[in-house]
């Protein structure tokens, strides 16, 4: 079982958390036209990186969202960090 | 007898004597022995019957690496199957069958079969079982293949215990390196805690005279005692049977028999592995006949349980070891020829009682053969942590490398066989330096299966694997160690390999002529030994997995009589009142279209979306405009995936400018929260919205039919409850006994309906006078079933019901926001979509059935020629109506309204009617009366 760092709880099992998504990927402006691809893009593609990944997943029992840096194929988790302009 | 107990010292308790039976027969072992050990000092050899040909077989090892006695155990009416004889202590009344074998391990009906053996080769049964078709014969194979019975019974208290725990060094093996190494490290004041899977400590150490000048007892004993007075634990009958993800450790810490083990979670700074070594055997002629075993396991029976397992010995080993086993078990009373393997093939004459071993047409005779090829270091669980391995040519195995973070290796694990140096680097370990492997002044012959040689000589006992199969497999260009692994079943019995697979590798290389490091290992995957799934699943189980939600009127609901049951996590009534369901829950339908139904509906979802960007994140995250929404109204809206699919219904009520109640499906609560916590964090300023899920706060007690707002009015509340003051869509706020009372009308039924919302002390006082007015006017309470059809009766849907995971909210009718909606909304782009455009999409609709027949099933398709064009999704005898009515999502269903369609079920076909889903009232007038 992996321990995942919550930047606002600290470590916690792996259990805990749920994954929301690569770092990085914007929801395009659907008021303007947006190319079925693109939209497919956004909906389903994933980097899926092998080594140092940039990932924002949630922590189910305090319901914040961060962004966590780990190695993909170590499994090892580098840093967390707070989504939030002003970190609490 | 040929193995008997010896009055040398030992690790058991001659004083205390323990009554088994073995396949029926009366055995007496004492305290101390394993199963095997016990059976081997009576004398008893044959323990089982090997997997394919029902050979049969004796013990190879005395611990973990035996693949052959596999026993299935009574004790206490209670069985277990698959129960290592080598590794199952013994206790007193246990009835001990071998698995695979009837009647008997001795008298083994099946054993016939070794006779067509010729036939039954690697891939067997891919080869043979395909035509006409495999499913004829799986059934008898399936009877046939199998180890030991599963019982039916439920184990009553069969439950491990789960414990979490961490330390700075972890200790793996009691041995002579793991007590030296755990003792450095608990007397330089780390936290240490050794872990070893036999009930006594010291590994292979018992069959060695002195250590470090003292008898081994003495010196375990001593080191015990200073690791413990140094605070360091120690876990007796504790396997460390897995590495995973970021160093966690999993250990089984047997309790007495038939108990489940104890499951620790260790998470160590340090890891040291001191986890030994095996003695593998030698490829040769009938190298699987009962009493040939490994040099190491005759050793441990004599040093451990007192067991001499044979009286004329022939010894046959490539290496150093095998000089002091001579001389214990020549000290012991036994007759000991040694036998040099490198001067020619070996053939063992004898089936389940041995006579001899033939080399080079000398016979040599014996009761025993007892045979090593070399040892193989126990890597398991470096591999399992990602551990490298290297190929080392002078000791002829695969040694640990470059290692995980945080672990070594050490002593014989570590290829390092020789004690003094052992105990060097495991203090070294223990101290934390690293130390270098050192040089080792043990010797071996290469020695390794000779392909093309004579004779049937085993690779795999368990899955009865020989040499010749794997020449097959190669034949067959199965080379790659995976591939021959699945092909022929190496390694892939409950020993996972401990004695097979280097034997097999080095078959494979020799085969190829390729060097055995450039074949490569499979991979080492936990658990090490078998542990029971109970083990993992620990008390993960019913409430304690998923607890119900409980109502705060269950104790009224129980005195109605209510019949409760779990709808959607919650622990709701069904009905109330015992007798025919169905006709009671009939009745409550007709009662609330009568008069009125009331109902507990607190499970319903109240989740508060608060602050100044409120307004704006609502009217995002609805698929429904919200923004023009005023306070004091309510909206009915959809949430959508951003795939366009309906992921929830419900309405939601504005109660002031920044300020909304979100009223979610009951089972949908959780979900729907951390949906919209996720949207609230991404992309808008998580400071200016707040979510809060308030479900649990507040009961709701809901009344509907037409005497409902008589029944509301009769409560006294300074409210004035009019159809013209108190519309349909609209909340309210009141108070009931000095408590806020949220009041919505919103219906689910069709009729005039009242949802009263107060917080949870308050429901009772509540609940009880809407009880009471109810009684005047004929109304009672109804469950969770009368208000399925109640819905359905009007054609309102149920999400993951009457939706599916395609569902858009336009195949429901909805299509106004899809085409009007001016800014962005979750799942927007998504209904614009080639596939959300398409023609032919499934959507809600009525089936009607001719006069007289029968409710269609749900879930029986509606059919077209051999495809399916929709389902029915929710299907009722509707009282109100008096006949069925079904709801369905159907290819193009709205466009076929009067088309009779063929409904399928289980290979009965039926007619239907497609027609509006709304069945009762289409016009509204009852929604809205005075």
């Amino acid at each position: 079982m992996q321990i995942f760092s919550c930047p606002f709880c600290g470590d916690r099992p792996e259990a805990e958390f749920h994954f929301a998504g690569e770092l990085g990927k914007v929801r395009p402006d659907t008021v303007a036209q947006v190319d079925p691809d693109d939209w497919a893009g956004y909906l389903y593609a994933q980097r899926n990186e092998k080594g140092p990944v940039r990932e924002v997943w949630m922590h189910m029992t305090c319901s914040e969202l961060f962004m966590m840096e780990r190695d993909s194929v170590t499994m090892a988790v580098l840093s967390s960090k707070s989504l939030r302009k002003v970190a609490p | 007898m040929t193995s008997h107990r010896t009055a040398r010292v030992a690790l058991i308790d001659r004083s205390k004597p323990l009554d088994f039976t073995f396949d029926g027969t009366p055995y007496q072992g004492v305290e101390g022995d394993t199963i095997a050990s016990a059976l081997l000092a009576n004398g008893v050899r044959v323990m089982g019957r090997s997997f394919k040909y029902h050979r049969p077989r004796g013990p190879w090892g005395a611990w973990v690496d035996d693949p052959n006695a596999i026993m299935s155990v009574t004790l206490d009416g209670r069985a277990f199957p698959n129960c290592p004889a080598t590794t199952t202590p013994l206790a007193e009344g246990m009835q001990v069958r071998a698995v695979n074998a009837f009647p008997s391990a001795q008298f083994d009906l099946k054993g016939g079969l070794d006779l067509f053996h010729r036939w039954l080769g690697a891939g067997f049964y891919y080869k043979t079982f395909m035509w006409p078709d495999w499913h004829l014969f799986e059934p008898l194979i399936r009877k046939m293949a199998g180890l030991g019975d599963v019982s039916r019974d439920v184990l009553e208290g069969y439950a491990s215990d789960q414990v979490y725990d961490h330390c700075d060094v972890l200790v793996i093996g009691g041995g002579a390196a793991g007590l030296a190494a755990a003792h450095t490290a608990a007397v330089a004041g780390q936290d240490v805690v050794l872990v070893d899977d036999h009930p006594a400590l010291g590994g292979g150490l018992h069959q060695w005279a002195t250590i470090e000048g003292a008898a081994p007892a003495d010196w375990i004993a001593a080191q015990v005692a200073k690791i413990e007075a140094a605070g360091g634990r120690i876990l007796r009958a504790t396997t460390a049977f897995g590495v995973y993800d970021h160093s966690m450790v999993a250990l089984a810490e047997n309790g007495p028999f038939g108990t489940a083990p104890r499951l620790h979670r260790m998470r160590a700074g340090r890891i040291i592995l001191a986890t030994g070594a095996l003695d593998r055997p030698i490829t040769f002629a009938n190298n699987d006949r009962p009493g040939i075993m490994s040099i190491d396991a005759a050793g441990e029976y004599l040093a451990r349980y007192g067991v001499l397992v044979g009286r004329r010995i022939a010894m046959v080993s490539n290496n150093s070891n095998a000089d002091a086993a001579e001389a214990l078990l020549s000290e012991a009373g036994a007759d000991v020829r040694r036998i040099d393997p490198l001067l020619g093939p070996l053939c063992a004459v004898g089936g389940k009682r041995l006579k001899g071993l033939v080399q080079n047409g000398t016979r040599t005779a014996a009761d025993t053969i007892l045979a090593s090829g070399g040892m193989t270091p126990l890597v398991h669980l470096w591999r399992h942590a990602g551990g490298k391995l290297e190929w080392c040519a002078d000791r002829q195995a695969f040694l640990p490398a470059a290692g995980p973070e945080g672990m070594c290796a050490i002593g014989a694990a570590n290829g390092t066989f020789d004690l003094t140096r052992a105990l060097e680097e495991a203090r070294a370990a223990g101290a934390g330096e690293q130390a270098l492997r050192a040089a080792t002044t043990y010797r071996l012959s290469p020695l390794w299966p000779e392909p093309g040689s004579k004779g049937r000589q085993w690779i795999d006992f368990q899955h009865d694997v020989t040499l010749k199969d794997i020449e097959l497999a190669a034949r067959e260009n199965y080379v790659s160690v995976e591939h021959l692994k699945r092909y022929t079943t190496l390694g892939m019995a409950s020993d996972q390999g401990k004695t097979s697979n280097m034997a097999g590798l080095a078959a494979m290389a020799a085969i190829q002529g390729k060097p055995l490091p450039e074949v490569g290992t499979t991979t080492f995957r936990p658990p090490f030994v078998p542990v029971p799934l109970a083990l993992y699943h620990g008390g993960h189980g019913g409430q304690l997995w998923n607890p119900l939600k409980r109502l705060a009127l269950e104790p009224q609901h129980r005195a109605a009589g209510a019949a409760l049951g779990e709808y959607g996590g919650w622990l709701r009534p069904g009905w109330y009142g015992a007798g025919d369901a169905a006709e009671i829950i009939r009745h409550e339908v007709l009662m609330a279209r009568a008069s009125a139904g009331i109902m507990d509906a607190s499970p319903l979802g109240k989740i508060e979306v608060m602050g100044p960007d409120a307004e704006a994140f609502v009217n995002f995250v609805y698929y429904n405009t919200i923004k023009t929404l005023k306070p004091g109204h309510i909206r009915y809206g959809f949430m959508l995936t951003e795939g366009g699919v309906i992921m929830d219904d419900g309405v939601i009520a504005r109660l002031d400018e920044n300020r909304f109640v979100i009223s979610c499906s009951s089972s949908h609560v959780d979900a729907v929260r951390s949906h919209l916590e996720a949207w609230r964090q991404d992309g808008n300023d998580p400071d200016r919205i707040f979510i809060h899920d308030v479900t649990q706060h507040w009961a709701t007690v809901t009344i509907a039919g037409p005497k409902a707002r008589d029944i509301v009015c009769g409560l006294g509340l300074d409210l004035d409850l009019s159809a013209e003051a108190f519309a349909h869509m609209t909340l309210r706020d009141a108070e009931f006994d000095g408590k806020p009372l949220r009041i919505a009308r919103v219906s689910f039924t069709g009729d005039t309906s009242f949802e009263l919302s107060i917080r949870r002390t308050g429901a009772e006082a509540l609940w009880d006078a809407v009880i009471a007015l109810g009684k005047d006017t004929g109304a009672g309470p109804i469950g969770i079933e009368a208000l399925s059809i109640l819905r359905a009766e009007k054609g309102y849907i149920m999400i993951g019901k009457d939706t599916d995971g395609e569902t858009m909210p336009h195949d429901l009718g909805f299509a106004i926001p899809r085409l009007k909606k001016k800014v962005p909304f979750l799942g927007d782009r998504s209904l614009h979509s080639e596939k959300a455009n398409a023609t032919g999409r499934k959507s809600l609709v009525g089936l009607a059935v001719p006069d007289g027949a029968a409710a269609l099933p749900t879930g029986a398709h509606v059919v077209e020629g051999k495809r399916s064009a929709g389902y029915v999704t929710s299907s009722y005898d509707s009282p109100t109506l008096d006949r069925p009515i079904a709801l369905g999502l159907v290819e193009n269903g709205t466009a076929r309204m009067g088309e009779s369609v063929e409904i399928w079920h289980l290979g009965a076909t039926r007619q239907a009617t497609i027609c509006a889903p709304c069945f009762f009232d289409p016009d509204g007038g009852r929604l809205h009366a005075e």
